[in-house]
């Protein structure tokens, strides 16, 4: 395939650039700007709105660009607005947590920019360069991210955990690359597809297939690849730990999407196997573990493992209607594990870390309003009516059953029921409990419009998902029908 | 009147969001408008059972609107006789447990009344949805509500309680959800619609095996909510650590979530399977009668007790209902609002001295009736309609449901007949250890008997009480549709001999002998002998003014005085 980029490609481009170009104003800003000022998040909100604003020109595109390299369409559209969403409200809830931890900011915003970026590259990614250089500018940046607070031992030790454990992963991941590579003679996604089409089954490529899915299994914390993600998501600053439960999270699966269903069709039923055997695993083995923690950032590690595996129903799924699930409940996690991490951070103050359990002794009394978001949130994570949780859980499920896999959906339900005892756990902290000597949460502006926005999609999208489900079917709609060319 | 149900659905949660803006401390002003909006949701949902066409076969006060179109949910709100009288139990019930909560609550008012509304909504909802998702969402919605009364505001025991509560039923209700979703994929491949409508799976014929595997994701659900033995494990708990509101709400309408569950959607809409599973059903009922009334005799804790007793006359009711004969599932369905009446009050009873005494031990108490004698009235209807006196509602209940099980199947007939006997045991010797002998604790000496307000929240109850044991044809005529629509379904040959003897008085033998001949699993388990022992019930169907037959024991039981000879040979001989 001839390389080369024409002008008109600059134009597809237009949010990727407007999102870099902001990264360096953010950079030059952080210089500029007199040191504690809280201006540089606001620049940093700025750039990604202006992002957000530049993906509207592409509502309804569906093309492939610079020859082949990366696709513009509604799929990738749906995850750069979840990337970007959930970007700023890590910006906002960084605000006054960078101030307590005594971190300069600077860095930090532009770093998160770079993640964004990095995802929105996986998102669009229809090559396997561009998907692993998405991948990369994404990863690099977390780790350094996750070690952002240097007198921390446990960020340090969380970052260097990351850091190792990623490259290895990387390295499989690479290593089962190589080999697609190597057996279609190309990196393009749709290439690959049709050159595996009519082939016979090659036991190297189901090695490849092995190699890729581990390698991306690490990436979304899938069981048995997930030890990584309890310590560093402890470790971790908090608005980090969301982010990167959400957005590294949905990003890489948006890759996974890519990668099988737009590259291997021809191998479905291997890849479905192992991802339903990764799910199965995934669910079970995340909420058994998420029971017995006592500091909530751990037991939402493995929570958040567990709804990997919710999420990887969706692509054992294959089917439109699984993406679809997919890209639904992604978006509703988004909303609803930042929001549970926006009153994480709202109990950080400059003397109590305010992240276990027993800090949220009795937090209806001091503070009902976190309290009851944060009720809301644990309810829609355990996807309880009428959150958004149980309708994101109700289109994985219908998507599972429609495509013959009752079993999952039976171990994914069961699953659920699990997961509410150590959900309602923490609500038993806040409510139930007649000590009330948890600490005291504090809410800034910007942490109260999260929240608020958190609350607003969780119960709006619980009530009335019409919009976001039609929005999610279309979009599922454009993955593996390969868009036309650029003109 | 177009948004009728919607104005009666919602009005318990808009007063709940009225009361988030009390402030927390004017617990005066809580108390009042909580009280205010319970009786209004009651008030407004009287005009129920005037409005309520008893000949119409169709869901009334249908409300329709698009909700989620690209699934085909509906927000489709109907009702028919049978959802009408569990709804005005429900807000009749919901509104004494907010008005027995007037003193028995001092902490965390605001967020208690708060709860209790938001959950008779979710209680509403479920009774009137005819959408599944829509229903599951409100079936769903009653779960959090009532974790918290629980937790919150409950004895020793709660966060355990609590959670079981919890954990139990969300784990029947997501199975449930799956068997949902089979059906609506089921749905999907006949019509090529989406579409959770109920009305429409109704009249669906699916194959068996499909009815097989949905039968039991939706026993799972239901079962556990009845709760059947050996689901029922955490009644006993959720009950005895439950405020008294809770426990008056629990057993008064959540139970009848369940038994609701199985005769709105198992039996009409799987009904092979139904027939298929009725060994098991009734298998595990005869266990629950027999053992939670055994259990129940040997509690040492008053609230124990009633929860037990209300494992046995819940099994009682899935023994009737699953009889699949049209006697038996009006049975059933009275049974369900006497269990209302009487065990909800027979826990606002326990309520009662706990709140004056903080102790439900049984040996505690004895010779109240001296100290507290309207009380001890009170009680006495109360374990009177319990336990099924005639002239009080329990009678008629059990009647029904010991004739339709009798036609059914004579062993199935003894032991519910045994199950009442305990009943009578259990329950007679409450009423002995705690009203009876000599005030022997001092502490009781000075008990203060029912306050006013206390009273008023006995005296509807027992109102209905008299009022269903001795004229009980209005609320029969209320659920005939809704028992010939299930029966239609699940026992189709019962149907065709109302509506054959309807036109055409047959004679009596011939009438009887038809129906069970055509059924040969009938014939199967009965002999000639049984099958001539449905007669005299199929013998005396009346007909209704427009040529519809009536439900047959409206004209035999509604009416004592008018048929004097048609009750005789139902008299329980087993006492």
């Amino acid at each position: 395939m001839p390389a080369g980029i024409n002008a008109i490609d600059f134009y597809y481009l237009l949010p990727e650039i407007v999102l870099t170009a902001g990264a360096l104003a953010v950079l030059v800003a952080d210089v500029l700007l007199p040191r504690g000022s809280r201006a540089l998040a606001w620049i940093t909100v700025a750039v990604l709105g202006a992002t957000l604003a530049s993906l509207l020109p592409f509502a309804d595109t569906d093309v492939e660009v610079a020859n082949g390299l990366i696709a513009v369409d509604r799929f990738a559209l749906f995850f750069k607005v979840v990337f970007l969403v959930s970007a700023i409200m890590t910006v906002l809830m960084s605000v006054r947590y960078l101030e307590i931890e005594e971190v300069s900011p600077g860095e930090y915003f532009f770093l998160v920019l770079c993640a964004t970026l990095g995802m929105m590259i996986m998102a669009g990614g229809i090559d396997l360069i561009t998907s692993f250089i998405g991948l990369e500018t994404m990863a690099v940046s977390f780790y350094i991210l996750t070690g952002f607070i240097k007198p921390n031992q446990r960020s340090n030790e969380a970052a260097v955990k990351y850091f190792l454990l990623g490259a290895f992963s990387l390295g499989i991941l690479l290593y089962g690359m190589s080999l697609l590579y190597g057996l279609s003679g190309s990196t393009n996604l749709h290439v690959m597809a049709s050159v595996f089409a009519g082939q016979a089954r090659d036991p190297l490529l189901v090695l490849a297939v092995i190699l890729v899915v581990s390698g991306m299994a690490f990436k979304i914390a899938a069981v048995p690849f997930h030890m990584w993600a309890p310590d560093v998501y402890e470790g971790a600053p908090t608005p980090i730990t969301a982010f990167l439960s959400v957005g590294s999270k949905a990003a890489a699966f948006a890759m996974i999407l890519r990668i099988f269903v737009e590259g291997l069709p021809s191998m479905t039923s291997d890849w479905q196997l192992l991802f339903e055997a990764l799910a199965i695993v995934t669910m079970t083995v995340g909420n058994v573990a998420a029971l017995t923690q006592s500091n909530l950032k751990r037991m939402l590690a493995y929570s958040s493992i567990a709804h990997a595996g919710y999420l990887l129903i969706g692509v054992v799924a294959g089917t439109p209607l699984g993406v679809s699930a997919m890209l639904i409940y992604l978006l509703i996690y988004t909303f609803m594990q930042l929001g549970a991490f926006t009153v994480i951070v709202m109990m950080r103050r400059a003397d109590v870390v305010g992240d276990e359990l027993k800090d949220f002794s009795g937090l209806h009394v001091r503070h009902p309003v976190a309290a009851f978001a944060m009720l809301l949130f644990m309810l829609s994570l355990g996807g309880i009516p009428p959150t958004a949780g149980f309708m994101g859980k109700f289109w994985l499920f219908r998507a599972a059953i429609e495509s013959g896999y009752v079993g999952l959906a039976v171990v994914g339900v069961l699953n659920s029921a699990v997961s509410l005892y150590y959900y309602l756990r923490l609500v038993v902290f806040m409510y139930l409990k007649k000590e009330t000597t948890g600490s005291e949460p504090t809410a800034s502006p910007a942490l109260a419009l999260t929240l608020a926005v958190a609350v607003a999609a969780t119960l709006v999208l619980g009530v009335y998902p019409r919009v976001l489900f039609e929005v999610a079917e279309k979009s599922a709609q454009t993955l593996g029908l390969g868009g036309a060319a650029a003109p | 009147m177009t948004h009728y149900l919607s104005l009666i659905l919602f009005t318990p949660l808009a007063g709940a969001l009225v009361l988030l803006f009390v402030n927390k401390q004017n617990e005066n002003a809580i108390k009042w408008i909580a009280n205010i909006v319970a009786f209004v949701g009651f008030a407004i949902s009287v005009p129920l059972w005037f409005w309520l066409n008893p000949q119409s076969p169709d869901f009334q006060f249908v409300e329709r609107a698009p909700w989620i179109p690209s699934i085909g949910a509906e927000y489709f709100l109907g009702i028919d006789g049978f959802a009408a009288l569990l709804i005005l139990l429900t807000t009749m019930m919901g509104s004494i447990a907010v008005l027995s909560s007037w003193s028995a609550i001092t902490e965390r008012v605001k967020e208690y009344y708060i709860f209790l509304l938001v959950l008779q909504t979710g209680m509403l909802g479920a009774f009137m949805a005819l959408d599944f998702l829509l229903f599951f969402l409100f079936w769903e919605v009653m779960l959090v509500p009532m974790y918290f009364l629980i937790g919150i505001w409950g004895s020793s025991n709660r966060l355990y309680s609590a959670i079981k509560f919890f954990l139990y039923t969300l784990v029947g209700s997501v199975v449930m959800l799956l068997g949902i979703l089979a059906l609506y994929f089921h749905g999907h491949t006949v019509t090529g619609v989406y579409s959770f409508d109920v009305t429409q799976y109704q009249g669906m014929n699916l194959p068996f095996d499909l009815q097989w595997w949905i039968f039991l994701s939706f026993f799972l659900g239901f079962a556990i909510k009845v709760p059947m033995f050996p689901f029922h494990t955490w009644l006993p708990d959720a009950h005895t650590d439950a405020p008294t509101a809770g426990s008056v709400i629990l057993a008064a309408v959540l139970l009848k979530m369940g038994t609701y569950g199985f005769l709105r959607f198992s039996l009409p809409i799987l009904p092979e399977a139904s027939r298929h599973f009725v060994p098991m059903i009734v298998t595990l009922s005869a266990i629950g009668i027999v053992y939670g009334a055994l259990v129940a005799l040997a509690q040492k804790d008053w609230k124990r007790l009633v929860a037990y007793s209300s494992v046995s006359h819940m099994a009682l009711v899935m023994l009737g209902m699953f009889a699949l004969n049209p006697v038996g599932i009006t049975g059933s369905i009275i049974q369900q609002l006497n269990h209302g009446i009487s065990t909800g009050a027979l826990f606002l009873i326990v309520g009662i001295v706990y709140e004056r005494r903080h102790t439900r031990e049984i040996s505690e108490y004895g010779g109240l009736s001296k100290v507290m004698p309207v009380y001890a009235a009170v009680f006495l209807v109360m374990t009177m309609s319990s336990i099924g006196l005639p002239t009080l509602n329990g009678f008629i209940g059990e009647i029904l449901i010991l004739q339709g099980v009798f036609v059914a199947n004579k062993a199935w007939a003894v032991i519910a007949a045994s199950g009442i006997v305990l009943g009578a045991a259990y329950m007679l010797y409450l009423y002995q250890r705690t009203m009876f002998g000599k005030v022997e604790n001092p502490k009781n000496e000075t008990l203060a008997d029912l306050s006013g307000r206390e009273f008023a929240t006995f005296a509807p109850l027992i109102i209905l009480a008299v009022w269903i044991g001795i004229y009980p044809k209005p609320f029969l005529d209320r659920i005939s549709t809704s028992v010939n629509r299930v029966v239609a379904r699940v026992s189709p040959q019962y149907a065709t001999a109302l509506a054959a003897d309807c036109v055409t008085p047959l004679p009596v033998a011939s009438a009887a002998g038809t129906p069970a001949a055509a059924d040969p699993r009938l014939m199967a388990r009965n002999n000639a002998d049984s099958a001539n022992s449905a007669a005299p019930f199929l013998s005396v169907l009346p007909c209704g003014p427009d040529g519809q037959p009536l439900e047959p024991q409206a004209g035999t039981l509604g009416a004592p005085p008018t048929s004097p000879t048609s009750p005789t040979p139902l008299t329980r001989e087993p006492r």
